[in-house]
C-alpha cells in the first residue's frame, strides 16, 4: 500500500508533500502521547495523532516516520507545516476520529507492527 | 570522515516550540556524513529525549556532540534544579511533569530509560540546585 492508497481510504486531504505519495507504507502507529511514540515506535511509516504542535513533527522526524495524519480535522499552523516540509514529511488531515481512522486503515490491511 | 568534529548548541529555556532544533541539526549532519541509518536513529532519539528534558525540566542548557568515525558522544549540560533521586527518575513511568506538559504530548516518564536503551553508555551527574550533565555514547560498529 502507498501513502496515496492510505489517503484514499481515509478520504484525507494532503497539506504537505503531495508529490511524495508514491512511498510504500509499512506499519502505522496512533497516539497523542509523543513520549510513548518515542519509546515504542520501531519502524512505523505513518503516525496518526490528534495532537497538533511542532513537537509532533520533530518526533516523526527523529523516528524516520514518513507521514503524519492528523485526525478529527486538526490542522497545524503554517510554521509547523513549513517545518514538516523541510523535514521531508508528508502531512495529511482527516475528519475521522482516532478510533475510526485506525480501524479503516487496519481493515485496508495495514498493521501496527511488532511490539 | 577522518577527523573528529564537535557540534555545539544552546538550547533555549522558554521556547517549547523550538525544542528539538539541535537534535534535528545533528541528525541531518550525521546523515550527510554518511553514518549508517541505525546509528543516526539511535543518536537522534536519545538526543531528542534529552533536549526535551532540558526544556521541560531544566532551564535549557548546552548540547555538545563529538562526532568521530568510531563513536558519537553527546553531552547535555543544564543549570536546572538537578535530579533528587536518579534511580527513581530512570524508572519507566516516573515523571514530575505537570499536566500542562502532558497536554503537549510529553511527561509519560519514558525519556531517561529510552535514552539508556538507545545508547551504549550513559552517565548522569547531578547536583540539586546546581544542574545536571548527561553524557551518552553511541558506538559506530
Ligand atoms: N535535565 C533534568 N533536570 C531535572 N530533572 C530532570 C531532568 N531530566 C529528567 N528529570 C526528572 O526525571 C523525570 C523522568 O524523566 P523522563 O525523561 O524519563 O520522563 P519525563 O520527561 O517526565 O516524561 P517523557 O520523557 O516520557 O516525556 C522527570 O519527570 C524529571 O523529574
Ligand atoms: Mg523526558
Amino acid at each position: 500500500m502507498t501513502l496515496e492508497d492510505a489517503r484514499r481510504v481515509l478520504g484525507a486531504r494532503v497539506l504537505v508533500g503531495g508529490e511524495r505519495l508514491d512511498q510504500e507504507v509499512g506499519t502505522v502507529c496512533g497516539s497523542d502521547m509523543m513520549s510513548d511514540v518515542l519509546a515504542f515506535s520501531k519502524d512505523h511509516s505513518i503516525l496518526l495523532t490528534g495532537l497538533c504542535n511542532p513537537q509532533v513533527i520533530r518526533t516523526a522526524e527523529m523516528l524516520d516516520i514518513i507521514c503524519i495524519i492528523f485526525v478529527r480535522g486538526k490542522k497545524p499552523d503554517d510554521k509547523t507545516l513549513e517545518m514538516a516540509g523541510d523535514a521531508g514529511l508528508v502531512i495529511m488531515e482527516t475528519g475521522h476520529r482516532m478510533f475510526s481512522a485506525c480501524g479503516m486503515l487496519y481493515e485496508a490491511g495495514l498493521r501496527g507492527g511488532a511490539i | 570522515m577522518a577527523e573528529a568534529i564537535t557540534l555545539k548548541y544552546e538550547v533555549s529555556p522558554d521556547d517549547f516550540t523550538r525544542a528539538g532544533e539541535a537534535s534535528s541539526d545533528v541528525k541531518n549532519k550525521l546523515k550527510q556524513l554518511g553514518f549508517q541509518p541505525a546509528v543516526v536513529r539511535k543518536v537522534s532519539i536519545a538526543l531528542y529525549e534529552g533536549e526535551i528534558n532540558m526544556v521541560i525540566h531544566a532551564r535549557g542548557g548546552v548540547i555538545t556532540v563529538e562526532v568521530s568515525p568510531d563513536f558519537i558522544r553527546m553531552e547535555l549540560a543544564d543549570v536546572g534544579p538537578g535530579i533528587p533521586d536518579i534511580e527513581l527518575a530512570m524508572k519507566e513511568g516516573y515523571s514530575t511533569a505537570p499536566d500542562e506538559i502532558r497536554s503537549l504530548g510529553f511527561g509519560a516518564g519514558m525519556g531517561l530509560s529510552n535514552m539508556k536503551k538507545y545508547t551504549d553508555k550513559m552517565d548522569i551527574q547531578t547536583e540539586l540546585g546546581v544542574g545536571t550533565t548527561i553524557t551518552m555514547v553511541v558506538n559506530v560498529t
